[in-house]
């Protein structure tokens, strides 16, 4: 899926990480723990999550992670911005719930990861 | 090639500061990105381990041609029983470290799952050293 299709079905915001066009997403995983998001195999997908820190940023790099819906209204701070734009990451906000993200994403194709 | 970090004890906004720049130099060596993940998950995991629980301490990076060995060293207070940290799920977090996203108890068995060869000593009152070694080749 391409990130202007997530973006238009979450009604999402683009606040970091300005080329969108070189991402196709085609797994997802959502989760508030970061060492659960650690813990996965799989790359280049979408991370959706209610937590709004700058681990959130840094594991998102080391995962290889790159792009991240926050989900629930949250707000990426200045900070998780600025580390974003650093890292290449592409930030989303959504004021859906992780629930409603996923149930629309998960419906219009994008998979689990496992 | 060594590269040297001190990290400081509750410093969460440069908690990953060294696996970021780890990742930047094995990245220009053109080193597997598979195999990239594997070492600076596990050097984050530890880095996050040092702010989190430990008085602070340093990261050493030693990369050489077919591999890279780091060596995170803390200064306390050192872990009483290895093999119970060790267990998936076991922790001793602050309620702090889990609402930040950590503190399952997943972050060791995680750098073992990880690492190709990993030894853990620790002192209590001490500190702990987590030495591993990650080959280039697979």
């Amino acid at each position: 899926m391409k990130l202007t299709d997530i973006i238009q079905l979450t009604k999402a915001r683009l606040v970091a990480g300005g080329k969108t066009e070189k991402h196709e997403i085609k797994r997802a995983f959502s989760s508030d723990l970061m060492s659960d998001v650690l813990t996965l195999d799989t790359e280049h997908i979408l991370l959706i999550t209610g937590l709004a820190n700058p681990q959130l940023i840094r594991t998102a790099e080391m995962a290889d992670i790159e792009v991240v819906l926050l989900a629930r209204n949250k707000k990426a701070t200045p900070e998780m911005i600025e580390l974003a734009e650093e890292v290449g990451l592409v930030l989303l906000e959504t004021p859906y719930s992780i629930f409603r993200a996923s149930g629309i994403l998960f419906q219009n194709g994008i998979k689990a990861v496992y | 090639m060594r590269l040297e970090f001190e990290i400081a004890s509750g410093d969460f906004s440069q908690a990953g500061r060294a696996s970021s720049r780890i990742k930047k130099v094995l990245k220009q060596l053109h080193i597997d990105p598979k195999i990239i993940k594997r070492i600076v998950i596990a050097v984050y995991e530890a880095e996050v381990n040092v702010v989190a629980h430990s008085v602070g301490g340093t990261i050493v990076a030693e990369i050489s041609g077919n591999d890279i060995e780091v060596i995170i060293q803390d200064n306390g207070p050192g872990i009483e029983d290895i093999s119970l940290a060790m267990k998936e799920g076991y922790s001793t977090a602050s309620k702090k470290v889990r609402d930040m996203g950590f503190g399952a108890g997943m972050g060791l068995p995680n750098i073992n799952k990880n690492t190709d060869e990993l030894d853990i000593k620790s002192t209590p009152g001490v500190g702990t050293t987590l030495k591993f070694k990650n080959n280039f080749n697979g």
